[in-house]
This record gives C-alpha cells, sequence and structure tokens, in this order.
C-alpha cells in the first residue's frame, strides 16, 4: 500500500480524477483489492461505497488478480457470427471455471470484453496481451496445451487405435 | 522546432517535401502494424524486416496503421512502385528485400489474386476492394506514421488550421460546417454545423470540445483505426472546432480497450504541442487550445455524450435527461461541443476544400462520406469508406466480394447493438442516414456485419440484447427490465421452449422500452428485437412452433450426426471430442452419443471429409 500512498499524491485529489486514479492503481496493482479502494477513498474525499459504486460500474475494474495467463475471449457482434460462444464455452470446459473467475491455483484467468475491434480476424481471443486471430474450439485446446495445461480429455492414443479408412 | 507563424510553418513544410523529394527514387518499405495486421503477427514481419535491413540506410522502413484491407494482413507496400503485398509473413521477408527491393522482380504469390479472373494485381488501387471506394479521410493511413508529425505535414496536414485561424472568423467557419451538410458520424446524425453554432452561443467564458473515441459498438472499429492512424487530423479537427466555437480546453475520450490508440494521440498531442499547433498563441494567432486524454473504464453506455461527460467528470457513466442540451450545460455545467473521432476527421477537408466541394459527395440529406467496417460472413472483410448513397449490394458484392463458401446472404446488420438487421429484398437501399433510418436500423458509426444463411436471426436479437441488458447502466426501468425480459423471452426460445404469444409479447416490450427510455440506448434497444421480427417472423415461429433451428445454430435445436457414407474412420473425431461422445473401430464409421454431446463443434471443424452434419 505503500506504493498507492506514492503514486495518489501524483494525482489531485478531487473527483475527477477517480477515474484515472483507479486505472493508475489496477496498473500497479494488477487489480483492486477492497483495501486500496478504501485508500483512494479517503485521497479523493468520497465515501469507499461511491469509490466501489464507481469501480463496479465500469468492465474494466477487477477485484480478484490476474492469473499467471490471463485470457480474454471477444464476443463483440464479427466474434459471435463467427462462432465466439463456442470459443467461451471451450476455455470455461477446459479451465473448468466462468468467465471473470481465476482457478484455485491462479494459474488461469478468463474474462470476455464488448468487442476489441479486430473484427476481420473473428473469432479472437486476447491472452497474455496477444492477439490470437481465427479462433476455433480445437485451437484452444492446442493453445492451452501449449502453455502447458492438462486437457480433460485423455491424451491417450485410443483414436488413432481407429484406424485409417481410405475415402470411398 | 516551435513554429511561430504560418510562414514558420510553410518553410518547415517546404523543407519536409525537398527532403523527401529527393529521396523519392529510393526504395521503401511500408507495412502496416495497426491492430488488424498485428492480429496477424505483423509484429512479427517487423522483425523479421529489421533483422533482415539491419541499420543500412538505403533502404527506408517505415511503418503505418491501418490501411483497411485487414482481412489481407499483414500488408506490406513497396515504394515508390506502390506494389502491394498481402499476408507477409516473416519468413517472406527475405524473399521480398532479395527479389523485389534489391532486383525490381514482384513476387507473385504474395500479390492479391483477383477471385474471378485469377489475375495477379500489383497496385493497391486497382484491387475491386479499393476502387469503389473514395478514401476521403481514412486514404491518408497508408502514407502515415502517426508517430511522425512530418508524415502529417508532408500531405498538407495543418493547413487547413492555418486558413481557419488565419483567413476565416469564427462565424465563417460554423457556416462553412453548417452549408457543407456534415452530420455527426458517431450515430445520431445530428448537424454538426448546428451544434457547434448553439454552443459557441450559449451563455458563459468557459467552454469545452470533446472527442468521442469510446467506440462501444462491438464490430465497429473506424474510430480506432483513424485514431491510431492519423490522429493528427482529429487533433486539426478539434483545434479548428475549439475556434469557432471558443473553447480553450478540450478532452479525447479513448476506451482503454485500444491502448495503441491511447498511445498514438498521447505522441500526437505532444509534438503538437512542441510545434506550437496546441498550447498558447498557435501558430502566433493569439488563440490558445490544450487537449487532455481520459480513458474510458469499459462501459458501452459511456458513448452516449452526457454518460461521458459524467465518466470525465469522474461518476459512474449514466445518461441525463437531455432537456437542458450539453451545448448549453455539459461538462461541469459549461456548454460542451462534443463530436465523434471520424466527425472531427472530416473537418480539415471542409475547411481545405471549402462546403461546395464537400457536398457535392453524398445524398441529398447525407454528405460526404462514410467508413464502414465490413465484417462478417463477406469475403474482403475491412474498413472501406464510401460516397453516402451507395447502395448496400454495391458495398457487399463489389467491395467486399460477396458471401464465401457459396453460401447465400441473409442480412446485414447496421447501426451496432442498437442498430437493425436489413434483409435480402433490401439490397438495394442507399446507405445514408435517413434511409437506414425507414429501413428499422440506423447508421450507428458504421459497423456492417453480414450474415449469410448459416447465421440464426433469433440468436442474433439474442446476442445483442444480451449485451444490451448488460450494458443498460439501469436508471430507467423500461430499459434495465425491458432489455432483460426480452433477453429472457429469447432464451426461452432459443432453448426450443416458446409459447404462443411470446412474439407479441416481444413487439410490446420492445415498444415500451424504447418509449419510456431516457437515452438513445433504450431508446433504440428493441431494435436487434423489432427488426429481425419484422423481417425474418418465420425463423420465430419456427423456433417456437417447430422447435426447430433453420439456420442450424441454436445448440438446444440442433443434433450433429456423423454421414456414415462419408465418415472413413480417420478417428480424428473421436481423439478430439471433449466429453468423449464419439464411438467407432477401425474402418467403422464413428457415431456422435447424443446424451454425452455437448454440441460444441469440434468434430465438425477436425473432421477432413466434411461427413458431420448439423440438423
Amino acid at each position: 500500500m505503500e506504493e498507492l500512498q506514492e503514486l495518489l499524491k501524483t494525482y489531485p485529489a478531487n473527483r475527477h480524477s477517480l477515474l484515472r486514479i483507479l486505472q493508475a492503481a489496477q496498473r500497479q496493482m494488477g487489480y483492486l483489492p477492497g483495501e486500496a479502494l478504501r485508500e483512494v477513498a479517503s485521497y479523493v474525499g468520497v465515501s469507499p461505497a461511491e469509490v466501489y459504486g464507481v469501480a463496479t460500474f465500469y468492465n474494466q475494474f477487477r477485484f480478484i488478480p490476474y492469473g499467471t495467463h490471463h485470457t480474454v475471449v471477444c464476443l463483440g457482434t464479427a466474434c459471435h457470427a463467427m462462432g465466439g460462444q463456442l470459443i467461451l464455452d471451450a476455455f470455461e470446459r477446459e479451465l473448468d471455471i466462468k468467465a471473470g473467475e481465476i482457478t484455485p491455483d491462479h494459474e488461469w484467468s478468463l474474462d470476455r470484453v464488448g468487442c476489441i475491434g479486430c473484427c476481420t480476424k473473428a473469432p479472437v481471443v486476447v491472452m497474455n496481451d496477444a492477439i490470437n486471430a481465427k479462433m476455433t474450439p480445437f485451437k484452444v485446446e492446442e493453445v492451452l496445451a501449449g502453455l502447458g495445461l492438462q486437457l480433460k480429455r485423455s491424451t491417450d492414443s485410443e483414436g488413432e487405435e481407429a484406424g485409417e479408412r481410405e475415402p470411398q | 522546432m516551435h513554429l511561430k507563424s504560418p510562414d514558420d510553418l510553410e518553410q518547415f513544410r517546404t523543407r519536409i517535401l525537398e527532403k523527401r523529394k529527393a529521396q523519392d527514387t529510393k526504395k521503401r518499405v511500408v507495412l502496416c502494424t495497426g491492430t488488424g495486421c498485428r492480429g496477424a503477427g505483423a509484429l512479427d514481419v517487423y522483425d523479421a524486416f529489421k533483422k533482415a535491413l539491419g541499420n543500412k540506410s538505403d533502404i527506408e522502413f517505415k511503418t503505418t496503421c491501418c490501411h483497411g484491407f485487414c482481412e489481407r494482413g499483414p500488408i506490406t507496400i513497396i515504394e515508390p512502385e506502390g506494389i502491394f503485398y498481402q499476408r507477409v509473413t516473416p519468413e517472406t521477408v527475405p524473399q521480398i528485400i532479395a527479389e523485389t527491393v534489391k532486383k525490381d522482380q514482384m513476387i507473385e504469390e504474395l500479390l492479391y489474386q483477383d477471385p474471378q479472373t485469377e489475375e495477379a494485381i500489383p497496385a493497391e488501387k486497382d484491387i475491386p476492394f479499393y476502387k469503389k471506394q473514395n478514401r476521403l479521410v481514412f486514404g491518408h493511413n497508408r502514407l502515415i506514421d502517426p508517430t511522425q508529425i512530418e508524415d502529417y505535414l508532408a500531405v498538407g496536414g495543418y493547413q487547413a488550421l492555418v486558413k481557419a485561424l488565419f483567413s476565416m472568423s469564427p462565424e465563417e467557419i460554423i457556416a462553412e460546417v453548417k452549408s457543407s451538410g456534415l452530420r455527426g458520424r458517431g450515430g445520431g446524425g445530428f448537424p454538426a454545423g448546428r451544434k457547434w453554432e448553439s454552443c459557441s452561443q450559449a451563455p458563459g467564458d468557459v467552454r469545452y470540445v470533446i472527442c468521442n473515441c469510446d467506440e462501444g459498438d462491438p464490430g465497429a472499429y473506424m474510430d480506432r483505426s483513424l485514431m491510431e492512424g492519423n490522429p493528427h487530423r482529429v487533433l486539426e479537427g478539434m483545434i479548428i472546432g475549439a475556434y469557432a466555437i471558443g473553447a480553450h480546453e478540450g478532452y479525447v475520450y479513448v476506451r482503454h480497450e485500444y491502448p495503441l490508440a491511447v498511445e498514438n494521440v498521447g505522441i500526437a498531442i505532444e509534438q503538437a504541442h512542441k510545434m506550437g499547433f496546441l498550447g498558447e498563441n498557435i501558430l502566433g494567432s493569439g488563440f490558445d487550445f490544450d487537449v487532455t486524454i481520459s480513458k474510458g473504464g469499459g462501459a458501452f453506455v459511456a458513448g452516449e455524450s452526457t454518460a461521458l461527460m459524467a465518466s470525465i467528470e469522474g461518476y459512474v457513466a449514466e445518461p441525463r435527461a437531455k432537456y437542458i442540451h450539453t451545448v448549453e450545460s455539459g461538462l461541469w455545467d459549461k456548454p460542451t461541443n462534443l463530436n465523434n473521432v471520424e466527425t472531427w476527421a472530416n473537418v480539415p477537408v471542409i475547411i481545405e476544400k471549402g462546403a461546395e466541394w464537400y457536398s457535392k459527395i453524398g445524398t441529398e440529406g447525407s454528405k460526404g462520406t462514410k467508413i464502414f467496417s465490413l465484417v462478417g460472413k463477406i469475403n474482403n472483410t475491412g474498413l472501406i469508406e464510401v460516397p453516402m448513397g451507395m447502395t448496400l449490394r454495391e458495398i457487399v458484392y463489389d467491395i467486399g466480394g460477396g458471401i464465401p463458401d457459396g453460401k447465400r446472404f441473409k442480412a446485414v446488420q447496421t447501426g451496432g447493438p442498437s442498430g437493425g438487421c436489413i434483409p435480402e429484398e433490401m439490397l438495394d437501399l442507399p446507405v445514408d442516414f435517413d434511409a437506414l433510418t425507414e429501413a428499422g436500423s440506423m447508421m450507428g458509426s458504421g459497423g456492417m456485419i453480414v450474415m449469410d444463411e448459416s447465421t440464426c436471426m433469433v440468436d442474433v436479437a439474442k446476442y445483442f440484447t444480451n449485451f444490451l441488458k448488460d450494458e443498460s447502466c439501469g436508471k430507467c426501468t423500461s430499459c434495465r427490465d425491458g432489455t432483460l425480459r426480452m433477453y429472457e423471452i429469447l432464451d426461452r426460445i432459443t432453448k426450443g421452449e416458446g409459447k404462443e404469444g411470446d412474439i407479441e409479447l416481444l413487439e410490446e416490450i420492445g415498444w415500451t422500452t424504447t418509449e419510456a427510455s431516457l437515452c438513445a440506448l433504450g431508446g433504440t434497444a428493441a431494435n436487434p428485437v423489432l427488426s429481425t421480427i419484422r423481417y425474418f417472423r418465420d425463423e420465430y415461429e419456427a423456433h417456437i412452433k417447430d422447435k426447430r433451428c433453420p439456420a442450424g445454430v441454436c445448440p438446444a435445436l440442433i443434433t450433429y450426426t456423423i454421414d456414415a457414407e462419408a465418415c472413413i474412420a480417420c478417428g480424428k473425431c473421436k481423439k478430439e471430442c471433449p466429453t468423449k461422445a464419439i464411438t467407432g473401430e477401425k474402418k467403422v464409421p464413428h457415431e456422435i452419443v447424443q446424451a454425452k454431446c455437448i454440441k460444441c463443434g469440434t468434430c465438425k471443424e477436425v473432421c477432413p471429409v466434411d461427413a458431420v452434419k448439423v440438423e
């Protein structure tokens, strides 16, 4: 919280600064713990409830930390039309959390966003700040496995036993 | 370098142009690193070019933001010949340098190929996607590195500002903008000149101008691309507007989801300050003006003007009743003029070329050009700028190249979440503010999401209503509860639990939401529902009466099956199925156990012979 105190001093202590302070505080800490909201409230001179009200109104603010790997699934119109919901479903299924949650080991967190404006590459997800374009449920598994997640479906070679049959 | 007069500016510009002319015949590599191209790997291509070119200075390497044809990104242009390379990868970079840059040989595989004639097209202007466009506002993007103010000056930047400050009075500027017929590009379409006039005449000493870059419409990204790619043009428009209105402070409100736009406009403001386009005594004219960036917190409703102003003040972004207009009492209760990014970007060209010239473009009621983001089920996705009045057919087929995979066009959704869906029989509709409103949709900020026969219109209505219910600020009951109830009904319908009378109930709630809500969000929130009922009632009825989703989208109403004839029993789907719902042995066609199937679509995606069917 000492760092937050230093940060607060760089902003004028007035209502106009509130959003900017919350944004800077979140950048510093990764999320906004209750204690930080109270500090900001006393600095700006409004009630903690008021600060909490503002912070919860805007989608940007989080009250739980990010996982080591943070994924944001875009559900903009273009992404929706191209199957974005299936992508979110795939992440929720594999990570076993809902959008807005974090895994108990704090490795993975998941969010959704209205639109990141990368519509020509729909459906897209942003993983650790990198854009993954033209996603499919299968690619979700691939990407997660690439980052070290043990996938839900077994990785044994059952499927391969079925063997190949020539196209008819 | 601080410019103290128009002469200083012209001398500086002449020096830039002379320097550039001397290098005109030199090879230049121009790479688009806008967000669209970044999504396609442009930053890796950037690294590859940097590595391959090293610090050798005989070849200039330059980055720009969005050129528009994002579908084909990363885009690279080789100047001075203007060779247009698409889908460039880091692997092709050494080849580009060795063959095209050094030996003037074109690499056929990287050129755009006309889908009809299969002919390779080397120059951007000859590509069908660009041919019918009029890139009045957006065209300079490809020439400008947004972090270099010299690039903007080289294309004539800040010339309009000089004309406005030194040879026009504020009243003359307002009259010019009025007679140009410019209407607000953010959605409402209110005449910009009239807004400026009211603000300039409102009583008070302090006035503000605001640039709205809270582009929350999902599926639209033209404001981002302008702000990222040509921020000085937006600033120039704002400074002219501020001078006309008599404001000395301005705000740029940008979504935090657009980090590159925030960065680039920040750099532009700093440069404009250093050079004397912002700050005190701009170019020696005696006019003072400053701009501050305000980052949005991710609330769709913050794009509404009164909500946006509340947000700048540090409050929740709730709209207020507008019986007192913001031009009289806006930010901190002072007269405030808010325009959207694209509107501001139109101002310099109006001042430079004059209202008479500008108003020749477009239709009777809608002048100039409009940038649309053409996305969804269409071949050429990207940003397009066309004169107002072009028909949807020309946009979808001539520029957009039609629907992929031989599928049939179904509808185009315009106007963002509060817009509507326009069906096939209205493809010859000329696109302007009034025609779209008449068709039950709206211009909005210019999103155009194309839908084909595999798009379920009830699902689309549910999607937008879900979005709006989440984004409703909750102030008005009609909007807060109206969007929620409509969503619940639509959700039921898509789950096969629709009842007789649901359509009528949706219409009634929709009407109430429209009539009883305070701001434009609530006032238009029912559009997606009402317009899809208006044009696609049969699809609603199929869901409700036959419990069938004709487009094969709604999970509860569809089944995935494997065509035993087509299945080659390769085991791919069986291996990849996340719930192990697929059975089948070696050389035996696979089957889906319906009880286990979660309808995720993986099997259909991995099947090499398209044997998975959806019904």
